[in-house]
């Protein structure tokens, strides 16, 4: 396999690999996540979720996703 | 009659207690619970998304946000910093205005670090927030956060979780007293009769969940509180009689054998 055209990220927290130009839109795709109920960091700014596709991913980026969770 | 509504930063609700979705033992018996007690607004809090097991069950798939106000929360931040951050992830996930600040500064006792919240308070009203404020019973820090533009003071009962019930009475007393924007006991409350005295004492709602949540029959405490927080609005509403050490007869004297 060919590693130039990997990339190492971190998404909640998890070391991933992700192939490079690989855009953010791609990422929540993969992880089967409804952008509607979620909302995305990356390196600690957040993203507007219109703009997924937009954005591409590069080396060490750390991403977040959040969602609601039962509280008080 | 004029009906009796809640209202929190222009929004109107009729159900004066707010409940918290946490403890329970899975969502369904959260959502069921919520649904017996007529709570309107319910607080979330925001956490990571599983990447790993995303078979889990979703809140949303159980307690539908359309039909049930979700306050998201900060807890469990211990720095501005933090629940600035928590807060603004939780706008974004569905255009929330109205949130649940809280910013804790004991680990053990979970009192609220007062001096990162007011600062928070400060930077989220700005930002658009309305903001609702879990609180220590300070008078004096209370009306430094109303007048910071908090949409709604909620002074502890007890700690969190503790279900010790209203610790300093004379405090919230003066609290209803002195405070324009909806005063709400948030945390501490135990039992029901707890619920009644915060309503009979004046405050607006009152704000549970661990008291439903980990009671033995969670859905019976849930109606219980339901009734609770009806029947201390009512009392207090009603003008109650002026305490007296005499007694007074129920029955007329006159025609007596």
């Amino acid at each position: 396999m060919n590693k130039k055209n990997k990339i190492k990220i971190v998404v909640n927290g998890k070391l991933l690999t992700v192939n490079l130009k690989f855009s953010l839109k791609n990422l929540i795709k993969k992880l089967k996540t409804p952008t509607n109920k979620v909302a995305i960091e990356l390196n600690e700014e957040i993203v507007d979720k219109k703009k997924l596709n937009k954005i591409f991913l590069n080396e060490n980026d750390k991403i977040e996703i959040v969602h609601f969770i039962g509280g008080g | 009659m004029k009906q009796d509504v809640l209202k929190i930063a222009n929004k109107k609700f009729k159900s004066r207690l707010i409940v918290g979705t946490g403890k329970y033992k899975n969502m369904k018996e959260c959502a069921k619970a919520i649904k017996i007690s007529g709570a309107e607004i319910v607080t979330v809090a925001v956490r990571r998304v599983n990447i790993s097991n995303r078979s889990k069950p979703l809140l949303m798939d159980y307690i539908n946000p359309k039909k049930i106000m979700y306050l998201p929360n900060t807890a469990g931040c211990f720095t501005s910093e933090d629940a600035l951050r928590t807060l603004r992830l939780a706008r974004e996930i569905g255009g929330w205005k109205i949130v649940k600040l809280e910013v804790l500064g004991d680990k053990k006792n979970l009192f609220p670090d007062m001096i990162e919240t007011l600062k928070s308070t400060e930077v989220l009203t700005k930002e658009g927030f309305k903001v609702m404020v879990y609180c220590n019973d300070d008078p004096l820090m209370c009306k430094r956060l109303e007048n910071s533009g908090a949409s709604a003071i909620m002074p502890l009962a007890a700690p969190i979780g503790s279900g010790l019930g209203i610790q300093n009475k004379t405090n919230i007393k003066i609290l209803r007293n002195q405070t324009k924007v909806p005063l709400i006991i948030d945390a501490g409350i135990g039992q029901a009769s707890d619920a009644v005295q915060a309503m009979e004492m004046g405050c607006d709602a009152v704000l549970i969940n661990t008291a439903i949540a980990k009671a033995e029959n969670p859905f019976q405490m849930a109606e219980s509180m339901k009734y609770a927080v009806i029947s201390g609005r009512k009392s207090f509403l009603s003008g109650r009689i002026t305490p007296n050490l005499q007694g007074s007869p129920s029955s007329p004297k006159k025609g007596l054998i």
